[in-house]
């Protein structure tokens, strides 16, 4: 979600946000309550096309299952151990099906437009929720994500200069000072970008 | 116009800022001071980020105390590191923030976003993460989701600080050319050779006011004593 929208002009790019989120969940909903391998096989396939729909290259469609590899080879191991190996190879397909699908949502959807979707689908409880706050706090969690991460990067080095890499604390605390500073600079920045103004319709 | 009156600030018990009284209507106004003389706490006071401790601050008639959003949406801000006011994962979104905070419909927005890559030549970065863009790039798309906001007044703290030259050459030519006001804290001299106004600060007091050479020429004075 943080770096892989992958602009491209295809059916896929060009559906709602919210209608790709709902299939999602209802694929998730569904899948978990089919036990014929057929089905699940055919499930594989058909995002598979998608992904083709959606003029995703095969490597980046690989790469989405590459980091629950290692998950899906202990589930494997498992139900195969445990079980049989057709179960072995219909839970771990159901599992790679839904990554699949949940990496095209993300690969089709910009970020913007999947705060929107949930924006609406919170917009049911605005009279309990800060519909606003909420999606702001989403998209900040995406945009810093990769910014925490180069600080550590950072801290890391400064701390292996002095030799302290291997000291959790040398790193973790000036990582959290320093993103405790940032989330106060941060804050400052959305109130001098008018957040939360209330202006009326201009 | 920008109104300073008698404005004290007190930070954790240290005089930042003492008696400043001020009227800054120039086009182009520079502010220049050794670390910790106050100066970026000086322009966080212009657009209501820092309230004074005693004194006023208003803008156009607005008082920082009683109407800082309004006040915000007049004057808008660049911070000294991009990374800090940058909040979305992508350019075209992060220019989209202001906008819609100041109530623009969808469609405007749109257009609004469009227009403002075009005119600042950034469109090839539109669809870019801004983790990925470069310090350059960075700060314009700072600029940039600011000036989108059309503010009368412009406030950049040391926007130049983490610019190679190219850059800053790139980001002054914006600033030169926007007819909106400028108040620029720098420590880059050079910049503000062709400022209509330049302030400098000293231990939280207003050391010199003037003409750009005659301020700077007292500045680096201060510098070397």
């Amino acid at each position: 979600m943080i770096s892989f929208y992958h602009p491209a002009n295809s059916l896929l790019h060009r559906l709602a946000a919210g209608y790709k989120i709902l299939g999602l969940l209802l694929l998730g909903t569904v899948l978990f309550q089919i036990s014929d391998l057929r089905v699940v096989f055919a499930t594989v396939i058909i995002v598979g096309i998608l992904y083709f729909i959606a003029k995703i290259p095969l490597k980046l469609a690989v790469e989405q299952l590459k980091p629950a590899l290692y998950l899906l080879l202990v589930l494997f191991a498992a139900q195969y151990l445990m079980n049989s190996l057709e179960l072995a190879i219909f839970v771990v397909l159901r599992f790679a099906a839904l990554i699949m699908a949940a990496g095209l949502v993300t690969l089709t959807t910009k970020v913007s437009e999947m705060v929107a979707a949930i924006e609406t689908a919170l917009s049911i409880f605005s009279r309990w929720v800060a519909v606003e706050k909420v999606s702001l706090a989403i998209s900040l969690t995406i945009r810093f994500i990769p910014v925490i991460a180069a600080i550590t990067v950072e801290v890391k080095e400064a701390q292996r200069v002095r030799g302290m890499e291997r000291n959790i604390f040398a790193v973790a605390m000036p990582v959290v000072i320093r993103t405790l500073k940032m989330a106060t600079d941060v804050a400052e920045a959305l109130d001098a970008r008018s957040f939360g103004a209330d202006f009326s319709k201009k | 116009m920008i109104t300073l009156q008698s404005v004290d600030v007190t930070l954790g018990g240290r005089a930042v800022l003492q008696s400043i009284s001020l009227e800054m209507d120039q086009s182009r106004i520079g502010i220049i001071g050794l670390n910790g003389s106050g100066k970026s706490t000086f322009a966080r006071l212009l657009n209501g980020l820092q309230l004074p401790s005693s004194g006023s601050v208003s803008v156009d008639g607005l008082d920082t105390r009683k109407d800082g959003r309004k006040i915000r949406s007049r004057v808008g801000f660049v911070f000294q590191n991009p990374d800090n006011q940058i909040v979305y994962p992508t350019v075209r979104e992060d220019l989209a923030f202001g906008l819609k905070n100041l109530g623009y419909a969808p469609a405007e927005i749109k257009t609004k976003i469009e227009d403002a890559l075009v005119t600042y030549r950034i469109d090839h970065l539109a669809d870019r993460l801004t983790h990925q863009l470069s310090g350059g790039e960075k700060q314009m798309v700072a600029l940039i989701g600011v000036l989108v906001m059309r503010p009368e007044y412009v406030i950049l703290d040391e926007p130049t600080t983490l610019l190679d030259l190219r850059n800053k050459n790139r980001l002054m030519g914006i600033i030169k050319s926007l007819s909106q006001r400028v108040v620029m804290v720098t420590h880059d001299l050079d910049l503000l050779a062709d400022f209509d106004r330049v302030l400098c600060f000293h231990e939280g007091r207003l050391h010199a006011d003037g003409s750009p050479s005659e301020v700077i020429a007292g500045y680096l004075k201060l510098c070397i004593s």
